[in-house]
């Protein structure tokens, strides 16, 4: 950027053309009052606090006046000094408060701002305004407003407008009653605030506060648990515990912002609840036990299954490090592969079919990328409640002038934010997609250059889209064909275009067809390999990318070799310096079948929670129930953790280093900030001292740092993967070498595929494998809330996350529920042909007629009991979307 | 929450943009007698503008009220010549007589009260307007007066 020359009150200082006179001077060292100014902002000029005077041209608002080359400042003289010590004096009148009492003191700008004009303290007596009103909003868990302290500076009201785009807050009323309100002047926790906190952040003054502030004595930077977008943020810890936490401004991912799980959520990792010592089951009872018992039980038992008989769950919850012991224990030391963790559940169709078309599986972009795309069509994701942050980088494209397109059965939030609104029937995509790919062939707005070029298979996909009239994509999927014209122009014309998709697209019976049907689009008008494109599967779990890519899959090695593959296989085993089995292993979905049938005798479950998380849970419970071993990982002692007999508590991700890899493939370190609970240890230590124990040789990595080199050396697309190298924001795969700068975008030169080519698949349109009938005559989709996080086990133990959500609601139509004469509030009984729950109903028109959802967070409902558990065949994937239901008010209960 | 046909009926002659927002809350006010939060709510779904913006837009402005009016309305004028006059201890006696503040409703939809700028009348202030009847030279003592028999019922 280029710099440029301006004097201010006699100094010369240097500043980037483009900036403020305000920035320009704080950034010198030179202090101007100000209180509505905020970086991230665009400014108003509203406080008229930052007042200087610029030679020529007399008094400005320094906040609102780009520097110029050779400009003269004074930030001092008499008449300056004056309107601001008037404006500064009436502002002081109407904030009450104690400022040694106040969160912000030492940190405020208003008193920053009193001590630079200089207040005469007679003046303010006379000033001051007699009363406190003594308004304050504390309804939400996690701060209070309180309206007395506010200077109505605006940074909050503009933050949840251009930082969070939730426009939760704005100014009511007037005169003297003017203050920052939500709609109606509700409490906040009655508005749609998001409690991502982003306002409280911003607030110069000490109006808007966290309930719960305590100076941290240090910070350790690390990754956030919760969701694939892996925000980076900083821990505060004192006396051993986390007190603060605050999202790094420095990451590329979440420059410093963050959500309401990311900021509030840690809680969890102190709670009571916690796992804190070893237990084995004893006459049908958890009872606690020592290290050296537990391991050597496990040690011993396990030597009995070792083969097929033995099967393992990985966890997207756990260290890339961790995970790739994990698979290399069920490989080296159990001789099976046998091994899978949820993204079975998630992502496999996106694994199966990208690696097909394109030749990998994950995001071909990142996440920074998103605020350049000209277009972005958002298929099968609720990005703002799954994906918080990425949500912001799309609605911050949206304020950039990107066309936004959501196609989603519900009305979700991301929709007012759209310029295209298509609601398709659940498990029509194939059929909207290739709708909008026949226009656009049809109309010839295709890229023929890069389909020649970088394609093939492009004649057999052309001919199979004859069959995707617009009357038959609106016949399938309700959606009228106008709209599809509208969004085939819209992604076809404005490029670069990036398509998100979550399991909206992937929990299918059919989903890798939807996945391939992405690919098309993408490939189709050529927005793959490109910056700011793109086929970009948002991962659900903090590692689940990671998980991926150690080899916790039953087929593949880490980085994606084959099993099956000889050569691939002779490398891991002198490796591992032990015999491994050519034969892929169970899928996470055939396993409890495999326990059920006696077929698989042992488990080994770490950090999942399948009795909630798979579809169908009955069966579920049924293959646990078969095993005659199971020894299950985890920090708390989830549903499924209570049915083994032997239970290891585990660290958690406060408590541990290593590295997680976020959606865009960015590995990043995570670090630890406390020691771990009680006896608990990461997970890396216990599935050492287990294969040590069990005599295997190759596991004597002391610490995750060693595990990480073993991993670079057998990964190549981490093999420049080290942690010297990943201290500033990570870096992102393939990165095949120590000086290698990672890969931002995938598939610029050539694709991964043999040929280098990406190819088409030519579809056609399947239907769910339920559908409604008389007997069951609704449809049931799930999905997630922004307040929670899968199964719930670390949300549900964040006391402010359990008041902003507490219970499961079942959401409804209105003209649906009129018809069962169902009244919002109302509990009601859930049943399909798989099982039952109660649940309370909540009308909402966000649900299209004939459609019902239910997230799967609350053990107490636990909608998977429902769910159908038919499998996609290419990747195994449970059907978890849709499947068909009936309901029925319940009499004489509440 | 359902489209409300009332609604319906004034948006159809509007073509939903931002610049239509005041007309259109103007409109709805006229329709339905003040703004009700889920009127208020259509208006930012028509127009797309966030409701909190709409919420603040309206509250700026003293014509819009945001509780229906009662069977009897009470504007108590504030005016300049009515308020050297006492307009604050007649609008207080009000309040008192009737249990609402300022700008609210009775429970029972009977009353409402609120106060306004100068009803032209200064030569009979302090004055107070009750439906459409200007009530001159106000004092506190002659509030209950103005309810007649059933003032009481007022609570
Ligand atoms: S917490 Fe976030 S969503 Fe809520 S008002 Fe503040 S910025 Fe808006
Ligand atoms: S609450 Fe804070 S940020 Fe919001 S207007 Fe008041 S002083 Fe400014
Ligand atoms: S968006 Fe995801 S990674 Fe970022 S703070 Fe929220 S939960 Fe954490
Ligand atoms: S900081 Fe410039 S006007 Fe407020
Ligand atoms: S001031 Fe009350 S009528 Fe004019």
């Amino acid at each position: 950027m280029e710099r440029l020359s301006i004097t201010i009150d006699g100094a010369i200082i240097e500043a980037p053309t483009g900036s403020n006179l305000l920035e320009a001077a704080l950034a010198a060292g030179v202090y101007i009052p100000h209180l509505c100014h905020h970086p991230d902002l665009e400014p108003t000029g509203s406080c008229r606090l930052c007042l200087v005077d610029v030679e020529g041209r007399g008094q400005v608002l320094a906040c609102r006046t780009p520097v110029e080359e050779g400009m003269g400042v004074r930030t001092d003289p008499g008449e300056v000094e004056f309107a601001r010590r008037v404006t500064l004096e009436l502002l002081i009148a109407n904030h009450h408060g104690d400022c040694l009492s106040c969160v912000q003191n030492q940190n405020c700008q208003l008193q920053q701002a009193a001590a630079r004009v200089g207040i005469d303290p007679q003046r303010m007596a006379r000033l001051r305004h007699p009363e406190p009103s003594g308004e304050r909003d504390a309804s939400n868990p996690f701060f209070t407003l309180d309206h007395d302290k506010c200077v109505l500076c605006g940074i909050c009201i503009r933050t949840c407008n251009e930082v969070a785009g939730v426009d939760a807050l704005e100014f009511a009323f007037r005169g003297h009653r003017m203050r920052v309100s939500t709609f109606g002047n509700r409490p906040i926790v009655e508005s749609r605030c998001e409690s991502c906190g982003e306002c409280v952040e911003r607030c110069p003054v000490g109006a808007l506060v966290p309930k719960r502030f305590q100076q941290p004595a240090r910070e350790v930077r690390t990754i956030c648990p919760y969701c694939g977008t892996g925000c980076s943020i900083a821990l505060g810890v004192r006396s051993g515990r986390i007190v603060s936490v605050e999202g790094d401004r420095s990451s590329p991912v979440n420059r410093g912002r963050l959500c309401v799980k990311g900021r509030y959520g840690h809680d969890f990792v102190h709670h009571p609840d916690r796992l804190t010592t070893p237990l084995i089951k004893r006459f049908g009872r958890l009872v606690e036990a020592s290290w050296d018992e537990a391991l050597d039980l496990v040690a011993r038992k396990l030597a009995v299954y070792r083969g097929n008989r033995f099967t393992a769950m990985a966890s997207a919850r756990c260290t890339n490090e961790e995970n790739y012991l994990i698979q290399k224990f069920a490989r080296a030391v159990m001789g099976t592969n046998n091994v899978d963790h949820c993204a079975r559940l998630c992502h496999a169709p996106s694994v199966a079919g990208l690696a097909q078309t394109l030749g990998s599986g994950a995001m071909t972009n990142s996440i920074g990328e998103l605020r350049d795309a000209a277009c972005i069509l958002a298929i099968g994701t609720n990005t703002t409640a799954a994906h918080p942050i990425i949500g912001l980088h799309v609605k911050e494209a949206v304020r950039r002038g990107a066309e936004l397109i959501v196609v989603n059965p519900k009305d979700i939030d991301l929709g007012r934010h759209a310029s295209i609104r298509l609601r398709q029937r659940p498990g029509s995509d194939v059929a909207v997609l290739m709708g909008m790919m026949r226009v656009i062939v049809e109309e010839e707005l295709f890229d023929h250059g890069f389909v020649a070029e970088r394609c093939e298979n492009f004649e057999a996909f052309r001919s199979s889209l004859g069959g995707f009239d617009l009357e038959r994509v609106e016949q399938i999927s309700g959606v009228p064909g106008q709209a599809i014209v509208d969004a085939a122009r819209t992604y076809a014309t404005r490029k670069p275009a990036a398509i998100l998709y979550a399991m909206g697209i992937t929990q299918h019976s059919h989903g890798t067809d939807n996945v391939l049907a992405v690919s098309n689009l993408a490939l189709l008008t050529g927005n793959v390999g490109r910056p700011a494109g793109g086929i970009n599967p948002l991962r659900g779990q903090n590692n689940v990318q990671g998980a991926c890519d150690m080899g916790a899959l039953p087929n593949v090695y880490p980085g994606y070799q084959k099993v099956a593959d000889p050569a691939v296989r002779s490398k891991f085993q002198a490796a591992w310096q032990a015999e491994l089995s050519d034969r892929p292993g169970l899928a996470l979905t055939e396993m409890f079948h495999a326990m059920s049938a006696g077929r698989v005798k042992a488990l080994y479950v770490v950090g999942e929670n399948p009795v909630l998380s798979e579809a169908d849970s009955s069966h579920v419970l049924e293959g646990l129930s078969q095993l005659d071993f199971f020894v299950c990982q985890d920090i708390f002692l989830t549903e499924t953790a209570r049915l083994a007999d032997v239970v290891l508590p585990a660290a958690s991700f406060a408590e541990k280093d290593g590295t997680f890899t976020n959606t865009e493939r960015r590995v990043q370190r995570v670090r630890t900030a406390v020691e771990p609970v009680g006896q608990a240890k990461p997970d890396w230590w216990i599935v050492n001292q287990i294969a040590r124990r069990m005599g295997a040789v190759s596991f004597d990595c002391g610490n995750p740092q060693a595990i990480s080199a073993e991993i670079a050396a057998v990964t190549p697309s981490y093999g420049g993967m080290a942690y010297e190298r990943l201290d500033h924001g990570g870096l992102q795969w393939p990165c095949p070498t120590p000086d290698h700068p990672g890969t931002p975008v995938l598939h610029t030169e050539r694709f991964n595929t043999t040929g280098g080519k990406a190819r088409f698949v030519p579809l056609e349109y399947k239907p769910p494998a339920e559908l409604s009938d008389p007997e069951y005559p609704l449809l049931l989709t799930t999905d997630r809330s922004l307040y929670h996080y899968h199964t719930s086990t670390m949300t549900l133990r964040v006391e402010g996350l359990k008041t902003l959500s507490d219970r499961e609601l079942l959401r409804i139509h209105p003209d649906d529920a009129a018809r069962l004469e169902i009244a919002d509030g109302q509990t009601v009984e859930v049943r399909s042909r798989r099982g039952r729950l109660e649940v309370e109903a909540r009308l909402t028109e966000a649900c299209p007629p004939g459609l019902v959802s239910l997230t799967f967070h609350f053990p107490d409902a636990p909608t998977n009991v429902l769910t159908h558990a038919a499998l996609d065949p290419a990747s195994k994937i449970p059907e978890t979307k849709v499947c068909a239901v009936r309901i029925e008010k319940l009499n004489g209960k509440a | 929450m359902q489209s409300d046909p009332r609604l319906e009926a004034i948006f159809s002659s509007f073509d939903g943009c931002r610049e239509e927002l005041i007309l259109l809350l103007q409109r709805v006010q006229e329709e339905f007698g003040y703004l009700s939060d889920a009127g208020m709510e259509a208006v930012a779904r028509f127009t797309g503008v966030p409701e909190g913006t709409v919420f603040g837009i309206a509250t700026f402005y003293a014509q819009f009220r945001f509780t229906p009016v009662g069977r009897n309305h009470v504007a108590v004028c504030r005016g300049t010549a009515c308020h050297v006059r006492g307009a604050r201890c007649i609008l207080e006696a009000f309040e008192q007589h009737l249990g609402i503040k300022q700008g609210q409703t009775t429970p029972d939809r009977e009353y409402s009260l609120e106060t306004v700028a100068c009803i032209g009348a200064c030569g009979l202030s302090p004055c107070v307007m009750t439906n459409k009847k200007v009530q001159a030279k106000m004092t506190p003592g002659k509030v209950a007066e103005v309810f007649g028999r059933n003032g009481s019922a007022a609570k």
